[in-house]
């Protein structure tokens, strides 16, 4: 109990203070988890909607290939980009091992299938009826998809706050891709576990309330956009 | 159209980002006009991107020597002297090893000598120099369920074995691991059964999972001196001759791939085994630990290192 308290009396020390290492950790993690977010984005919502409306033979296959991907340990998603990253492997010559891009790549792998998963899924359940009574107001492709894309807004929404969610908790891949180096691919899980296996276990207390706060804020904001854009 | 749409999306969430950063960002900045410390830490994130383009090298290295803190301290001067940006991996000795012998990583900072020398004769490590020892201690529980304390190390282990106490080891192919194996492997005991358990993780996992599991562990010095307050095991063994602990560095061999940063790693070499360096190594802990945590070794013969 006194330790836990002791980290809790931490994170507000370490917040009031701006502690400069915390706080450039924190930047650091936003930046990494929302690049990773905003291209999975970029990635998922295009295909998720392709795959909620096209019709190809292995379509259901896709499918529930997607919908395991979406629960895909980050550390596996973290040792095959590490193999594809790694001098020896096939990207070796770019040098990305070991950087913060190292860890963007693998974070968008593992929120692009959240985000594709969850938009098709959205996309799905809007009724055919509608689709058909658009289509006889002779509504373009382009028109139909925009007012679909429209009527699914709170459920891509929670798609991207789930993508967001996934990465910026994962410690699996930005370990073994980052490398939790000072300074430079250094984020708040990987902090975590480092500082309790140093002793430092109010450090790691208040780390991970600084990520818990983190991780709040961000999806608050989310969601109060979320029920703005529904209310319009 | 639908451009249009997830532009839309895309710049709420880009937004928000912003105002988020905007806001630790600011609060930031405000403080660097007012804050030395924070002053001091802005230049250091400058030079640290000066540093990445003149040259970056991978530093593998066993856990214990960042979650002691040494490399807190000795990395930061050598980026300073030499303008290289230092990326350290700390991971166990085993896997250190295998990413010099793979050219994954460009030098090396490890302690399993038997270990290194394999390396050494394939070929793939070169300019292997002795930097320092600390020991290895037993550690355990308050109330030592084996009566360990007082005896030698062979006697101690065939204690724990026979009265199948816990014994929790790193069974992680670590530096401390391989040592932990040539102990038993000394004293004729293959370590199995419920007694003893495998955790698979670093050694301040290890030495949490001890205490709380009341059960004996090998560990080295500096991370149970880091960890001393937080747990409840007490060194139980320690001043044996087998228990020594030796750190060697060693350049990966740069035939090992193209993009091995050999002049950066021969500096680092050159920079753990310089004088000043050895210092700071010997004064590193005794401020906080009241003990140094690390013994400076350059130049001394392997074999007569002596507490």
């Amino acid at each position: 109990m006194e330790m836990i308290g002791r980290g809790v009396i931490k994170a507000f020390e370490m917040i009031i203070s701006r502690d400069p290492e915390i706080v450039m950790i924190t930047l650091l993690t936003l930046k990494i988890s929302g690049i990773a977010t905003l291209i999975s984005i970029l990635i998922g919502i295009p295909l998720g909607v392709i795959l909620a409306w096209s019709n190809f033979p292995g379509r259901k296959i896709v499918i529930s290939i997607v919908n395991t991907a979406m629960g895909f340990p980050p550390v596996v998603v973290g040792l095959w980009v590490f193999l594809l990253l790694a001098r020896n492997g096939p990207l070796g010559s770019l040098e990305l091992l070991y950087t913060p891009t190292a860890i963007i790549i693998a974070q968008a792998v593992i929120a692009s299938p959240i985000v594709i998963g969850l938009t098709s899924a959205a996309i799905m359940q809007v009724d055919e009826k509608m689709r058909l009574q658009l289509k006889s107001f002779g509504a373009t492709k382009w028109q139909m998809l925009l007012l679909v894309l429209r009527e699914t807004k709170y459920s891509l929404l929670a798609a991207v706050i789930a993508g967001f969610g996934g990465v910026i908790s994962e410690i699996g891949a930005s370990m073994m891709v980052g490398g939790n180096i000072k300074g430079y691919t250094r984020v708040l899980t990987t902090a975590t576990v480092m500082e309790t296996s140093k002793g430092n276990t109010d450090v790691a207390i208040g780390i991970s309330i600084i990520l818990m706060l983190l991780a709040y804020l961000v999806t608050l904001g989310l969601t109060i956009m979320q029920h703005r854009e529904v209310k319009e | 159209m639908i451009k249009g749409l997830m532009k839309k999306t895309m710049m709420l969430s880009l937004s928000l980002l912003l105002i988020l950063g905007f806001v630790v960002g600011c609060s930031s900045n405000e403080e660097n006009t007012s804050n030395k410390e924070n002053t001091s830490s802005s230049q250091e994130n400058a030079t640290t991107q000066a540093k990445e383009e003149k040259g970056s090298v991978i530093l593998a290295t066993t856990t214990s020597t960042q979650d002691s803190g040494l490399l807190d301290v000795l990395v930061p001067v050598f980026e300073e002297q030499t303008g290289y940006m230092v990326k350290t991996i700390a991971v166990g000795t085993g896997k250190a090893l295998e990413m010099g012998e793979n050219g994954e990583a460009d030098v090396l900072l490890v302690h399993a000598p038997t270990a290194e020398q394999v390396l050494v004769d394939n070929g793939s490590a070169i300019n292997r120099q002795l930097v320092m020892h600390n020991d290895f201690v037993i550690v355990g529980p308050k109330g030592d369920p084996a009566g360990i304390s007082g005896l030698t190390m062979s006697e101690a282990l065939k204690k724990i074995a026979d009265s199948s106490t816990l014994f929790i080891s790193r069974g992680d192919d670590s530096g401390t691991h391989k040592k932990e194996l040539g102990l038993w492997k000394a004293v004729g005991i293959e370590p199995a059964g419920v007694w003893y358990q495998e955790t698979g993780q670093g050694m301040g996992e290890t030495l949490r999972v001890a205490s709380e599991k009341e059960g004996y562990t090998l560990t080295d010095r500096a991370t149970y001196l880091a960890l001393q307050e937080e747990i409840a095991s007490q060194i139980l063994l320690e001043g044996d001759k087998d228990l020594l602990n030796v750190y060697h560095v060693m350049q990966v061999n740069p035939e090992k791939s193209e993009m091995i940063n050999a002049e950066a790693a021969k500096a680092f070499v050159e920079f753990m085994v310089s004088k000043e360096t050895q210092e700071m190594i010997s004064e590193f802990g005794v401020d906080q630990y009241g003990q140094s945590l690390f013994f400076a070794d350059a130049g001394k013969d392997e074999n007569n290192l002596s507490k």
